[in-house]
């Protein structure tokens, strides 16, 4: 059939050309779909880390997703009302500046993951993916009972952020920008697997008793994978609320959760261009057959049915099914 | 010889059931302890106290002169207790090659590293490819863990620990299911191994103890009812009662 590489590097290029072509074309429309899919599988590379690499079977990404999405609505909500933040004891200003919003977002998804998971992480099996998902969910309700900023209606953000350089309210150029930073952080998580960290990752989601007997922490382990799991997860969300322009409590809801993992899982846990299959799988049935029937995650949920049931190895394991039996 | 292992009364009890019942025993440098006794005796509770996964209800354990009773395993790994399993403890989905090599990364303990390929550090290879080498298992680096042999596992295990460079080897049933080649292959290797570091072995083939063990002690329903040579233990007619005797029924 064909290499997992040669797949990769198809998907990859397809994700880039499509959109080109769709610009050439004028098919604005098209282009916001490809964005979508970048943002929306970054998300899925950061679950893929604790998830595919790790093990752990997290339902409280969405929390980490949603922090990203606050933090950048807050920041931008604030500088278009010309309302500090705070002003005593130091004065903190709002900013539209969206490196700025990242390192924030990043930042404070890393903390909320490493208070999360230091607590999720000392449980494991059920009770870990329930404790996770308590997380995510009062999170969730925290930002609904939160008037200041927008509460259940969410914060609108009139004025897409601005990155130097480009003009992001144009389509293409804000494909251009998140298509990068997903290929860049694809590459990162490559390292990141191949690394010392990486082996010692998977080892444990094999045989923690192997990680203890090598004079290795298991939980030191997974909680570090945890916060760079959470931390992409933050980024992607930032620069989902950046191409929705609006945040909302859905954001943190266990419903993203569920999604983020539904693209990893499509795509097949663990590999590398999982979540970017996964998520245009998913983004391609909500556009074609959303249109057709308001119902269309039936079609998402029998989908999901058949590769967990008849290729665990997901739709890349299911293509490069071959590769074995011809080296 | 100087004590490496020093277990001083540890007694542990599920319920009513008393595992392990004020044991002593060391563990000298250059010997070969092997721990023998019927089933549900409470060799593997004794071992797994001594490893750090369980902990005592009283006694202490001491490594190297150093009181490590209430360190965790992976404390007590890094001070130099190598260990093997009575089911062997591996990365399945890992190659021989790449769980030899998390032995050595263990050792080296520097894990936090996110942008070097680990399989291309040349001091955890090497580390890792002498240990295989010692083994025999280098010409079967490349393959998973879940395709090799039950046997191999059980070498990788042996390779695995020695990349750790251990002070000392607790060893649960290595010759277990080995065959009888393999059995005797084993036994030689640990003859050799024995000079760098002893070992705390507990073993179910008799033949391969009184081959190997300097000293013996014989461990029934949680006590130790013996410590000696092995033409002492073989002798010995509380043991023969207890255990040998018993055993030569059945042969």
């Amino acid at each position: 059939m064909i290499r997992e590489t040669h797949l990769n590097a198809l998907i990859w290029l397809l994700l880039l050309i499509i959109p080109l072509a769709a610009w050439q074309m004028g098919e604005i429309y098209t282009i916001t779909l490809a964005t979508k899919i970048c943002v929306l599988a970054l998300a899925g590379v950061g679950l893929n880390i604790a998830l595919g690499l790790g093990g752990m079977i997290s339902l409280g990404h969405a929390a980490f997703f949603g922090i990203g999405g606050y933090a950048m609505g807050i920041l931008a909500n604030h500088a278009q009302s010309y309302i500090p933040i705070m002003e005593h004891p130091f004065l903190i200003e709002g900013t539209k500046y969206m490196p700025v919003i990242w390192l924030l977002a990043i930042v404070m998804s890393g903390l909320a993951a490493l208070a999360i998971g230091a607590l999720s992480l000392r449980t494991n099996g059920a009770y870990f993916i329930m404790i996770t998902l308590a997380f995510g969910q009062m999170l969730y309700f925290f930002a609904i009972s939160w008037p200041a900023y927008g509460g259940e209606d969410g914060l609108a953000i009139y004025v897409r952020n601005e990155f130097p350089g480009l003009n992001t309210l144009v389509p293409i150029q804000f494909f251009a920008l998140c298509f990068l930073i997903l290929t860049a952080v694809i590459f990162l998580s490559s390292r990141l697997e191949n690394s010392r960290f990486g082996l010692a990752l998977q080892a444990t989601r094999q045989n923690e008793t192997r990680t203890r007997t090598v004079g290795l922490t298991p939980y030191k382990i997974r909680l570090i994978a945890f916060v760079i799991s959470g931390m992409i997860c933050g980024l992607a969300g930032a620069l989902s609320a950046d191409l929705n322009r609006f945040v909302s409590p859905v954001m943190l809801s266990w419903h993203t959760s569920g999604e983020i993992m539904i693209f990893v899982i499509l795509g097949g846990t663990g590999r590398l261009f999982a979540p970017l299959v996964g998520a245009a799988i998913y983004i391609m049935l909500e556009h074609f057959l959303g249109g057709v029937s308001d119902y269309w995650q039936i079609f998402l949920g029998l989908l999901l049915l058949m590769v967990v049931l008849f290729a665990p190895g997901g739709v890349i394991g299911l293509l490069t099914k071959r590769e074995a039996a011809h080296d | 010889m100087t004590d490496i292992l020093d277990i001083r009364g540890i007694s542990k009890s599920f319920g009513a059931l008393k595992a392990s019942d004020d044991i002593s025993l060391t563990l000298k440098s250059g010997e070969i302890h092997a721990l023998i006794g019927p089933n549900g005796a409470g060799k593997s509770t004794l071992i797994n106290q001594i490893a750090g996964g369980l902990k005592p209800d009283s006694g202490s354990v001491h490594f190297s002169g150093q009181d490590i009773t209430s360190l965790a395993a992976p404390a007590r790994a890094r001070l130099g207790l190598g260990r093997t399993f009575q089911i062997s403890q591996l990365a399945p989905e890992m190659t021989v090659l790449q769980n030899a090599v998390f032995g050595a990364l263990g050792a080296d303990g520097r894990v936090s590293r996110f942008w070097r390929p680990v399989m291309k550090d040349r001091s955890l290879l090497e580390v890792a490819r002498s240990a295989l080498e010692r083994v025999g298992l280098n010409h079967r680096a490349g393959e998973r863990v879940s395709e090799i042999s039950h046997g191999e596992r059980r070498q990788l295990e042996v390779a695995v620990a020695l990349t750790q460079k251990p002070k000392a080897f607790l060893m649960d049933e290595p010759m277990a299911g080995l065959g009888h080649g393999g059995s005797e292959r084993l036994t030689g290797f640990l003859r050799e191994l024995k000079q760098e570091a002893p070992i705390l072995l507990v073993e179910h083939d008799m033949d391969a103890v009184f081959a190997l063990a300097d000293r013996v002690s014989v461990l029934v329903y949680g006590r130790i009812i013996a410590t000696g040579t092995a033409d002492e233990i073989r002798t010995n007619p509380l043991v023969r009662e207890a255990y040998l005797g018993d055993e030569e029924e059945h042969a």
